[in-house]
């Protein structure tokens, strides 16, 4: 294989730059000489890591495979992603998690690595096989019960032990089941109004306030899913403040959108957790301004029409994230005067650091060529179907900036010009 | 107006022409031929996923008067059982000539989907959805209220008191609603674990006291129907309990002014959340607010089928 050079590209520092990629490494950075693929205009990024995508293979084919996932994820300029635990079988062996691992490296887009589940079939009651899933080929490193809560507390708690022997990391879905019985949205005045049951605030924070206590007993990494609260977010810096080990994530819907969408009862709005006030919104954004929030996670939740196209309470919660990511970032942090280095923190370099992805969230000379080249000046009409075989996109029709222009992984072209590349 | 699954998609306006569009078609009810040819060639389906014999039946009336063609279909006697879904079920409903769906529905929602989603293109009328909206219930409570204090226009200066379980109930949720939009104040009292977090925001205050708020002289006093099975356990200790503090009965019934009204939506349960003595009170609507039920329905069937006001 020859040598790559992209000409002409912004760097996240601001400089410009080309970048020259043999066998799959960056080789040099600076001036390159020889002709290349002239990127002038384009704000090249390490590549995307998501650490919350829901590939739903194995058992829930007909939503998402782990192929279409991860061409959707590298359209979006992701080179890595984290994928959910809660598949059928649930991913609390390594031979499920090893599965994952294979059809990622088969599908070749980008970098799929299983998370385990926290407990024996997302129950609750028992651990799941975490030393055989760290020892595993996939060498598991974060595990989670997203969808739901480990709410019991002592079995938290022997989790995070459980994994700090290898300096894992509990990805917590922080939701108190008893306070959420029935729950069908944010609770407040417009859950009143429109007759469904709430979803109080407490029932997040209460366990984000427990699990950091629990973090700071054992000294282990927590990180916790989703933030949705401004209470969330006050936990949080509260933690961080005490010196506990805790990252925390934001997705993309609950920086932009809010409960007024339920509205008109289309279940693309439901989601788990809820969208919430405007306040909260705001209250995210700063956070994730000044650093309280770490990561955005896109928590992609692909469904099939059919668990969509029906009433609110009978409908699964849950949206797809992956293409609309970045812009969605972009209008977030660098809108408000954030700098592109700090957008590649979020969306890279910590959620790498958090997964333990040793050859993510890197753009220097001898690291693996995972790169997203974006044009921040384009601007684009979201569309409801993206490379993701479901169509629950709460984002269609909404005008976001920046385009992914081309997503490099491991020194090929997975998109290259806005379209995707079918690997060998 | 071609759906009608909330009050919030009327305006003032719209509201007041179709109470005196009731008003004109409940002339009809004294008729010798209650019988108009307005939606002659017309299919209207009676969707009912929740047993509702009352509502059914004024609905039912309703288009018959219109001369529409009635359907009633009922989800526990259909293919709704063994598992198909609401789209499939109003598409095939619309597939057979409906024109409009009448839609019961225990989920709060389903009603307003069924208008807003692509499926169909038939008329949607809620005719009660969960614990969210009944419209039709809202506006005949409306027109018996101005009826009862001979109004002709809106409702600016009467106090209306809504008394029950608050939470549970869509005709309390359609009344804040109407009631608002035609200028009364709007008072609901109830236990306090049966009154949602954030109600205030719909346009009412909120009372924990029967008393308290009968003290302030409403102009009606609307009761709701009570589920006694939601009264004892994890919303009241027991039925004898709620009974007690939240009955219109007795004292309570002394305090209602003279020139008062009250309202109950049915079917009452006697001796529980109302008593006899009120029930049968010369200042007690029950009977108009059916009758009025049927005017009124006649009035928004017409309105979303035709297009147009009378």
């Amino acid at each position: 294989m020859t040598s790559l050079i992209l000409k002409n590209l912004t760097l996240p520092n601001g400089s410009g730059a080309d970048i020259e990629i043999e066998k799959g490494r960056i080789t040099k950075i600076g001036s390159v000489s020889g002709s290349g693929i002239d990127c002038a205009g384009l704000q090249a990024l390490p590549g995307f890591v998501d650490a919350h995508t829901h590939l739903r293979e194995p058992g829930f084919e007909a939503s998402e495979t782990i192929l279409s996932g991860s061409r959707s994820a590298a359209a979006g300029g992701y080179t890595a992603v984290m994928a959910m635990a809660n598949t059928s079988p649930v991913t609390d062996t390594a031979e499920v998690a090893d599965f994952i691992l294979d059809a990622g490296v088969r599908a070749g887009f980008v970098e799929v690595k299983p998370i385990g589940s926290v407990t024996k079939g997302l129950q609750g009651a028992e651990l799941s096989d975490i030393q055989g899933l760290s020892e595993s080929r996939s060498k598991v490193r974060m595990f989670s019960d997203d969808g739901v809560c480990v709410f019991d507390e002592d079995l938290m708690r022997q989790a995070l032990v459980a994994v700090k022997a290898f300096n894992g990391v509990i990805a917590q879905h922080a939701q108190d089941p008893t306070m959420t019985v029935g729950a069908q949205m944010n609770a407040g005045a417009l859950a009143a109004e429109l007759g469904m049951a709430g979803w109080p605030a407490e029932a997040e924070e209460s366990i984000i306030k427990r699990d950091a206590e629990l973090a700071e007993q054992t000294g282990s990494r927590l990180h916790i899913c989703h933030l949705t609260t401004a209470g969330a977010v006050e936990v949080v810096r509260w933690a961080k403040a005490r010196g506990i080990n805790i990252t925390a994530e934001v997705t993309p819907h609950h920086l932009l959108l809010t409960e007024e969408l339920v509205r008109g009862y289309d279940s693309v709005y439901k989601v788990n957790p809820p969208l919430r006030r405007l306040e909260d919104t705001l209250a995210l954004r700063e956070a994730l301004l000044d650093g309280t929030i770490d990561v955005l996670g896109t928590d992609h939740a692909p469904h099939s029409r059919e668990k969509k196209e029906c009433e609110w309470q009978n409908a699964a919660f849950g949206m797809v994230g992956l293409e609309h990511a970045a812009s969605v970032l972009q209008e977030v942090l660098i809108q408000s005067g954030a700098s592109w280095e700090r957008f590649a923190n979020v969306l890279s370099v910590k959620p790498a650091q958090i997964a333990g992805l040793e050859h993510q969230g890197q753009l220097s000379v001898g690291s693996i060529a995972n790169i997203a080249l974006i044009d921040p000046t384009a601007k684009r009409v979201i569309e409801r179907q993206t490379n993701s075989k479901s169509v629950n996109n709460p984002f269609a029709g909404i005008t976001l900036p920046g385009r992914i222009v081309h997503t490099i992984f491991k020194g090929r072209f997975t998109l290259k010009n806005t379209q995707i590349q079918e690997q060998q | 107006m071609r759906h009608l699954t909330s009050i919030r998609e009327l305006t003032k306006d719209a509201a007041i022409s179709l109470l005196d569009n009731a008003q004109q078609l409940s002339q009809v009810n004294d008729r010798e031929v209650k019988k108009l040819p307005a939606l002659r060639g017309k299919t209207v389906v009676n969707l009912f996923f929740e047993n509702s014999t009352r509502t059914r039946i004024s609905f039912e009336v309703a288009a018959k008067r219109l001369s529409a063609d009635v359907i009633n279909f009922s989800a526990d006697s259909s293919s709704v059982s063994k598992g198909e879904s609401l789209k499939d079920t109003a598409q095939t409903l619309e597939a057979l000539g409906a024109d409009a769906i009448v839609i019961r529905h225990p989920l709060s929602g389903a009603p307003k989907l069924l208008a807003e989603q692509d499926w169909i293109s038939a008329s949607v009328i809620n005719a009660g959805d969960g614990s969210h909206e009944h419209p039709t219930q809202a506006l005949l409570d409306a027109l018996t209220i101005r009826q009862g204090f001979g109004l002709s226009q809106d409702l600016s200066g009467l106090k209306v008191l809504i008394v029950g379980d608050i939470l549970h109930s869509r005709v309390a949720r359609s009344n804040i609603l109407l009631l608002n939009l035609l200028g009364a104040t709007v008072t609901v009292a109830g236990p306090r674990t049966l009154i949602p977090v954030g109600i205030e925001q719909m346009g009412t205050t909120v009372n924990s006291s029967f008393e308290d708020a009968l003290s302030a002289k409403p102009d009606v006093v609307m009761m709701l129907r009570v589920q006694k099975e939601r009264m004892q356990g994890e919303f009241f200790s027991s039925t004898a309990a709620y009974s007690k503090a939240w009955s219109l009965e007795g004292d309570r019934l002394a305090m209602v002014g003279q020139d008062a009204l009250i309202l109950h939506p049915g079917p009452m349960n006697r001796g529980f959340e109302i008593s006899s003595e009120a029930a049968d009170d010369p200042r007690s609507q029950v009977l108009r607010q059916v009758s009025n039920g049927v005017a009124v329905r006649m009035a928004v069937l017409y309105r979303c089928l035709s297009g147009e006001q009378l």
